[in-house]
C-alpha cells in the first residue's frame, strides 16, 4: 500500500488528506480496491446463505473453488493485457481451441497426457504471440485483432475437432487436475508453506529496507500483512479439508497467481508492462521496447487461456464445439475488473484475478443453489459488470481531477 | 581559454522549402545556464532536436569539450553526455517517483533473485532519496504516485530523471510552463543547483521574466540565424525582444545607450 506520510514539506496544492470522508472516498475510489471487494464478496456470501444455509457448507464452498479455477487462470492472462490498457476477446475461444487440441491428441492419437498438455500450451502462446504481433505491428486496435481471432479460433476448434464434435477425456493424468484431492495433513503442509513464505519475504523486504536506512520501516503493517494471509490460509484449508481436501486445481490456481503477481510488481518486466501500460510515450523515450512488451503480453494471454482450457476439459471431462464458449470469455475479462484492474491500462493486480473469479463464481453458484432461471442469472450479472466499470471510470476521472 | 563544453559551429538544417537553422554558432560552457529564446517558427525546437539527436545537421560541426562529435540518435546524445527534458515531460503517471526515475535503467537485484530479472527497490529507492536530497527537490515521498503531483514537483521529477545518468549538458524546454508562481520558483531553484554543480544548462523559454531570473546569457535565434547573444546582467528584457522581433537594434549599439541593467 502506497504511503501518504511525511506530506509537510509538499507544495501548496498538495496537502495530506485523512479525514474519515476521505478514508471513504479511497474506499469507493480504488486506493483501497481489495478491501472493497473483499467486502462484496462478504455481502455477496452472507445474502446467498441467508436464502440458502447450503451456500457456506464446506461441500459447495470447494464446489464453487473447483469451478473458478479455468476462469481465473484465464483471467491471470488478462490482467497483463488489462494493464497496457489493451483487450483481449479472444481467451475463450483460444481455450476451447487449445482444450480441443489436446483431447485429440491425447484420445485420438494417443499422445502421452504430459506431451498433449505440452501442446496445448504451446498452440496458446503461438496464438497469443501472433495475435501480439498483428496487433503491435501493424497498429490494428486489439479489439480487431483478438475479435477476429475469437471467430478464427472457434473456426480451428470446429476443425481439430473433426465429425463427431465431442471428445472424452478419461486420461487419469488429465482428469487428475481437477479431480485430485490431498490429504488433510498435506493440506496442511501446503497452508505452513504458503504461510512461511509470505512471512519470510515480508520480513526479508522489511530487513532490507532498515538495512539500507530508508522510511517507512514499521514492523506493524507487514506483521498484519502476515496475520491476514496467514488466517485465511488456515480458514481456506480448513474448509476445503473439512470436506474432500485441498484440490489440486486450487493450489495450480494459487500457484500461478502468486507466480505472475511476483512478476508484475517485482520484475523488469512487470515495471515495464505498467510503465507502457500507464504512458506508452513515456516507456518508448526512456528506452523500453514497447512493442516487444505488447507481443509478450499477449503471448501471456494465449498462454494462460491455455491452461485455463485444460483446466475446464479435467473438470468437465470432455471436450466439445461449445467448449470456451458462452459466459467464460466475459467473465474472464469482467473479473479482474471488478476486482480494480483498470480497463484504461496502468493500474491493477494479478490478486484481482482470484478476487474477481471468487465474485462471480459466487454470484453464479449462489444463483444455481437458488434454481433462479438464467434470464434472471444474466441479468444480475451483467448489472454487476456495469457497476464495476462504473466505480473504475469514476476512481479515473478522480485521478484526472487530482492530477 | 578552456574549451566549451558543447560547441555547434555553422549547424544549418533544411526540411524542403523551409531553411530552419541557417548556420547558428552557440557554445554552452561549463557553470552556465544559457537562455535560448526566440519568436514561433525562429527554430528553437529544431536546434534542441539537431543536439539531442532526434534531427541531424545538413552542415555544420558539434563538439564536446572540444572534440568534434556525431550525434545520430537519442541513445547517442545520452552517452555523450547531453540530457533533454522536453515539455510534455514523459512521465508515466500510474508509477511512483522511484519507479519513473529509474525507468528504462532500472537496477536489479544482487544474488539469486537477479536471475527472475528482480528490479532492486531497496537500491533504487535509496538513490532517489540521495539524488533528490542532493538538490533539494521537495516531494511528501518518493513512493508517491507520480499523478499526485503538482506541475513544478513533476517538473523536478523530469528533470532529477535526466540527472540520474550523469549528464555534462542538460537542455530543458519550456520548464516553467504552466506552473504557478511558487512552482516556478522551485523550478528555477533547481536550475540554479544545476549550474552550482558545474553542467552546463540551456534553457528554452517564453517566459523571458524565467530566463532573465535564471540564465547567464541570453542567445537569440530569429528565422534560424542567430540574432545575438546577451550578458544578462548587462542587458534589458527590451533589447532582448528587440532582437526576438527583429526591430533594426544590434547589440553594439544597444549596449550603448542603455546603460541600466
Amino acid at each position: 500500500m502506497s504511503t501518504r506520510t511525511g506530506a509537510a514539506a509538499a507544495g501548496p496544492d498538495f496537502g495530506p488528506r485523512r479525514s474519515p470522508l476521505e478514508a471513504a472516498r479511497r474506499l469507493v475510489q480504488g486506493d483501497l480496491v481489495s478491501v472493497r471487494i473483499i467486502v462484496a464478496i462478504a455481502a455477496i456470501w452472507i445474502i446467498f446463505q441467508s436464502q440458502n444455509d447450503r451456500f457456506l457448507s464446506a461441500v459447495n464452498l470447494t464446489n464453487l473453488a473447483l469451478q473458478i479455477t479455468a476462469t481465473g487462470l484465464i483471467s491471470v492472462g488478462v490482467v497483463f493485457v488489462l494493464l497496457l490498457g489493451e483487450i483481449d476477446l479472444s481467451v475463450g475461444a483460444v481455450s476451447g481451441v487449445t482444450s480441443a487440441l489436446m483431447a485429440v491428441m491425447n484420445v485420438q492419437h494417443g499422445w502421452n497426457p504430459y506431451l498433449a498438455i505440452a501442446a496445448a500450451v504451446v498452440l496458446g502462446l503461438a496464438i497469443g504471440l501472433l495475435q501480439g504481433a498483428l496487433f503491435s505491428s501493424f497498429g490494428v486496435p486489439s479489439f480487431v485483432v483478438t475479435l477476429a481471432g475469437l471467430l478464427a479460433w472457434q473456426g480451428l476448434q470446429l476443425y481439430v475437432l473433426g465429425d463427431t464434435g465431442s471428445v472424452s477425456v478419461t486420461d487419469g493424468k488429465i482428469v487428475g487436475l481437477a479431480n485430485h484431492f490431498y490429504s488433510d495433513a498435506a493440506g496442511w503442509v501446503f497452508a505452513a508453506v504458503v504461510i512461511v513464505a509470505y512471512a519470510g519475504t515480508a520480513l526479508w523486504s522489511l530487513r532490507a529496507r532498515r538495512a539500507a536506512g530508508l522510511a517507512d520501516t514499521a514492523a506493524a503493517g507487514p506483521i498484519a500483512r502476515t496475520l491476514i494471509v496467514a488466517a485465511a490460509t488456515i480458514a481456506v484449508v480448513a474448509v476445503l479439508n473439512s470436506d474432500r481436501g485441498v484440490p489440486l486445481a486450487v493450489l495450480i490456481l494459487v500457484a500461478f497467481v502468486a507466480g505472475m503477481q511476483y512478476v508484475v510488481t517485482r520484475t523488469l518486466f512487470g515495471r515495464h508492462v505498467f510503465a507502457v501500460g500507464g504512458s506508452a510515450e513515456a516507456a518508448r523515450r526512456a528506452g523500453i521496447r514497447t512493442n516487444r512488451i505488447r507481443i509478450i503480453v499477449f503471448g501471456i494471454s494465449g498462454t494462460m487461456a491455455a491452461i485455463g482450457g485444460v483446466l475446464a476439459a479435467s473438470r468437465l471431462l470432455s471436450v466439445d464445439q461449445s467448449a470456451g464458449g458462452s459466459d467464460l470469455l466475459l467473465f474472464a475479462i469482467a473479473g479482474p475488473v471488478i476486482a480494480g484492474t483498470s480497463l484504461f491500462g496502468g493500474r491493477g493486480s494479478v490478486w484481482s484475478a482470484l478476487l474477481g473469479a471468487i465474485t462471480i463464481g459466487s454470484i453464479s453458484n449462489g444463483m444455481d443453489l437458488l434454481a433462479l432461471q438464467s434470464s434472471v442469472k444474466f441479468m444480475v450479472t451483467g448489472g454487476v459488470l456495469v457497476a464495476a466499470v462504473i466505480v473504475d471510470a469514476l476512481a479515473r476521472q478522480n485521478r484526472q481531477a487530482r492530477a | 581559454m578552456r574549451a566549451p563544453l558543447l560547441a555547434l559551429k555553422g549547424v544549418s538544417k533544411r526540411f524542403g522549402a523551409v531553411q530552419a537553422l541557417d548556420g547558428v554558432d552557440f557554445e554552452v560552457y561549463a557553470g552556465e545556464v544559457v537562455g535560448l529564446v526566440g519568436d514561433n517558427g525562429a527554430g528553437k525546437s529544431t536546434l534542441v532536436k539537431v543536439i539531442s539527436g532526434i534531427y541531424s545537421p545538413d552542415h555544420g560541426e558539434i563538439s564536446m569539450d572540444g572534440v568534434p562529435v556525431t550525434v545520430r540518435s537519442p541513445e547517442e546524445a545520452t552517452q555523450l553526455g547531453i540530457a533533454t527534458v522536453y515539455q510534455d515531460l514523459a512521465l508515466a503517471d500510474n508509477l511512483d517517483v522511484v519507479a519513473n526515475l529509474f525507468l528504462g535503467r532500472e537496477e536489479l537485484s544482487r544474488g539469486p533473485a537477479r536471475a527472475t530479472w528482480q528490479v532492486d527497490e531497496t537500491a533504487m529507492e535509496h538513490r532517489s532519496h540521495e539524488l533528490l536530497e542532493r538538490f533539494a527537490v521537495t516531494i511528501p515521498s518518493v513512493r508517491t504516485e507520480v499523478a499526485a503531483l503538482s506541475g513544478g514537483q513533476r517538473q523536478q521529477v523530469a528533470v532529477a530523471r535526466s540527472l540520474l545518468g550523469e549528464p555534462k549538458v542538460v537542455l530543458l524546454d519550456e520548464p516553467t510552463a504552466a506552473l504557478g508562481v511558487a512552482q516556478t520558483a522551485q523550478v528555477l531553484l533547481l536550475i540554479k543547483q544545476l549550474r552550482e554543480r558545474g553542467l552546463g544548462v540551456m534553457v528554452i523559454s517564453h517566459n523571458l521574466a524565467d530566463v532573465f531570473e535564471v540564465a547567464d546569457r541570453v542567445f537569440v535565434l530569429r528565422l534560424g540565424r542567430p540574432a545575438g547573444t546577451f550578458d544578462v546582467a548587462r542587458t534589458t528584457q527590451d533589447e532582448v525582444v528587440a532582437a526576438i522581433t527583429g526591430a533594426h537594434l544590434r547589440p553594439a549599439e544597444v549596449s550603448g545607450k542603455g546603460g541600466r541593467t
